[in-house]
């Protein structure tokens, strides 16, 4: 017995590296299992991810029902050497962090499951494994991380490898023109984020993310830093205007790849909060600026705050984002480009729920360093990283349906699709799934995150709210549209030899529908258990500072 | 085991209560959507049942009344997406030829919105 929790113990201690080592060391397996068979190197593929799962699971279920902190120093030792010289890799894992990888693993799990049937007709299948496997190693390597270069190298693996499988059917140049369009895109973005990591170091002699959010002290340097790391990572997670690579890259990618494409916006999502919430955490109610002016007489004084600003920025970026998302969607005849613009607005709905949060921030608790929050912009952060969640899963399912609708058909244009309910009757099922889950209808999840933000942006500017549910109808309305041209309709007689998509296909959109369905039942469980310790622990910044500082560092920074 | 299953339901009813606080004020309830939703699909099924009886297959019952126009293909009579909200998007031409301009594919264009993006986020984190 006591060998057994041993043994658990030991995993998850080491199950931080674990998660991104075993589909590292499985990527670059993949090309020799390949070389015995097929169906072995996909059932390896399988294998892996779901080991990886297994290990985040594992460590989620531990962060989250004890809300403790895990931290993995890499090479053993102390975090940091004598002279204060941070030199040890720390991964550092929170109920951000952990929320982060439950979502990642789905979409991972449910994009190798699929790639089984959907990729079969396709060469080259031990590079696209293997790249597959390096870019969920990067997803979760950024997700985990508690080191800012190397945050920026699991980006770029993320990045590299996510470019070559855009364009992974290369004998189709859109293809190579979308994942082109992707690297340069995603270079400019990595590029100034390591520019802005330059900036913090060259200040505090440091790299790691929890000794810098105690050392930060919001110099020029660093306010100039955090624009570059918003714009940055603002780009890689597809904001209006920045995300017309997004479209392009989405809708060209296999569909097996996009799903896990929504994974790694996600993750550039996170790394954007995890900056501004933890790394820029203490300092985020400073006065950037003290405003005392005449106005006919009267005297006004107000301070401008960085987390107005940045509210105000999130917010009118959130706008943008949505309203030009669910346009373009509306407009769009492409399933896959449609589906991309989509998931833009759905990315608007999160940051509106954090910007909200941002201007919620009343003061800043210097005893346990946490910042406090009005009730609503507590429950905007909740329902803005509720719908993380909920985006993945729902637009990850809208995905992998046009993905069958492809296999099927050969098809993406719905102009020339039509009366496919008749011959793929569970695709079409998952598709309603999907259609409603994304649109906020009610009993399914997308609802129950939706209300939140509704609720809670309110009290920020009923506007705010009116603009984001009259977009959801809108959001409706386009999927209506999918339903109607793809799936309703006459018999067409092109279509006649179209079958439904095979098991394994059938099988990742039934994991995920049935993730919907089951957050959608159970919105409280899954908000009680798994969104407010993710949403507490970017609240709570100073236990993420705390845990390194009382645990790994010898000396304090600036010993030099 | 039995012990976390109770709590689990438990959890499960006492989050249908009105006016939860995770949900602000209102009422959110799954299971009253499902019954909601049940209900409605078993009065749909009754007024199917009750068309479906006077339905005569291959008879005048079922041919297309288009105006006294004659019946087009099946095929062709499929609203295809791109004719579909004709209306909506015709009023916001204007507003849609500045949305197309805007995404024209060219990623060095692309590159210039990031870079207007990080001029006004300098200025406004770094500049004030």
């Amino acid at each position: 017995m006591n060998g057994e929790l041993d043994l658990i113990a030991e995993m998850l201690k080491h199950s931080p590296a674990l998660i991104v080592a075993i589909p590292l060391l499985g990527a670059f397996l993949t090309p020799l299992i390949g070389k015995i068979n097929d169906k072995i190197r996909n059932a390896f593929a399988v294998f892996i991810v779901a080991l990886t799962s297994f290990f985040v699971f594992l460590l989620a279920n531990d962060i989250l029902s004890n809300g403790s902190i895990h931290t993995y120093v890499f090479g053993g030792g102390p975090a940091l050497t004598e002279g204060g010289f941070a030199v040890r890799i720390l991964f550092e894992v929170d109920g951000m962090n952990a929320f982060m990888a439950i979502i990642a693993s789905i979409l991972a799990l449910a994009g190798v499951i699929y790639s089984w049937a959907f990729m079969k007709e396709n060469t080259g299948l031990d590079k696209y494994y293997t790249l597959i496997l390096l870019m969920i190693a990067g997803m979760f390597g950024m997700i985990l991380t508690g080191d800012m270069f190397n945050f920026f190298v699991f980006l770029e693996i993320a990045s590299i490898s996510a470019c070559a499988l855009i364009a992974f059917r290369t004998n189709q140049g859109k293809a190579v023109d979308a994942g082109f369009k992707y690297i340069v895109i995603s270079a400019i973005g990595a590029l100034l984020i390591l520019f802005a990591i330059a900036l913090l170091y060259s200040q505090y002699n440091a790299l790691n993310m929890a000794v810098l959010a105690r050392e930060i002290q919001l110099t020029f340097l660093d306010k100039i830093a955090l624009a570059l790391l918003i714009a940055g990572l603002a780009m890689k997670a597809g904001i209006v205007p920045m995300h017309m690579w997004l479209p392009d890259a989405y809708g060209r990618a296999p569909a097996s790849v996009t799903i896990l494409l929504v994974g790694a916006t996600q993750a550039s999502l996170y790394g954007a909060l995890r900056m501004t919430s933890t790394l820029y955490g203490k300092n985020i109610i400073a006065v950037l600026k003290h405003v005392d002016f005449d106005l006919f007489g009267q005297s006004v004084v107000f301070d401008i705050t960085l987390n107005g600003v940045l509210g105000f920025i999130i917010l009118l970026l959130a706008i943008l984002t949505i309203f030009i998302g669910v346009l373009m969607a509306l407009k769009e005849t492409n399933f896959k480009r449609m589906i991309a613009f989509a998931a833009i607005a759905e990315i608007g709905y999160m940051i509106l729920a954090i910007g909200s949060a941002f201007l919620a921030v009343a003061s800043i608790d210097t005893v346990t360093s946490s910042a406090i929050l009005s009730q609503p912009g507590y429950m905007a952060l909740k329902g803005g990283i509720f719908h993380i969640l909920n985006d993945a899963l729902d637009i990850g399912l809208l995905f992998l349906v046009a993905g069958a609708i492809y296999y099927a058909t050969k098809e993406t244009s719905l102009n020339k699709l039509g009366g496919l309910a008749r011959n793929m009757k569970y695709t079409t099922i998952f598709f309603l799934i999907g259609l409603f889950a994304v649109a906020g209808m009610p009993p399914l999840n997308g609802f129950a995150s939706k209300i939140l933000i509704y609720e809670s942006t309110y009290q920020v500017n009923p506007i705010l709210s009116i603009i984001a549910i009259l977009c959801s109808i809108l959001l409706l309305a386009v999927f209506v549209k999918v339903f109607h041209s793809a799936f309703l309709g006459p018999k067409q007689e092109k279509f006649d030899n179209v079958k439904e998509a095979p098991k394994s296909m059938l099988i990742a959109m039934g994991i995920i529908a049935c993730l919907i369905i089951f957050i959608g039942l159970f919105p409280e469980y899954v908000l009680n258990n798994i969104v407010t310790p993710a949403a507490d622990a970017l609240v709570n910044f100073g236990n993420y500072i705390h845990e390194v500082d009382s645990n790994y560092v010898i000396s304090l920074i600036g010993g030099f | 085991m039995l012990y976390q299953i109770s709590r689990f339901i438990e959890q499960w009813f006492s989050s249908f209560k009105t006016g939860s606080e995770a949900f602000g004020v209102g009422f959110w309830n799954p299971l009253t959507w499902i019954i909601a939703f049940i209900i409605a699909f078993l009065i749909v099924y009754i007024i199917r049942g009750m068309g479906k009886s006077e339905y005569k297959e291959k008879t005048e019952q079922t041919k297309v009344f288009l105006s006294g126009n004659p019946e087009a293909e099946k095929e062709k009579m499929h609203v295809k997406a791109s004719n579909v909200y004709w209306g909506f998007l015709e009023t916001l031409k204007w507003l849609y030829k500045g949305l197309d301009k805007m995404h024209n594919g060219n990623v060095s264009d692309y590159v210039l919105w990031f870079v207007i993006i990080l001029g006004v986020a300098l200025l406004l984190i770094g500049g004030i």
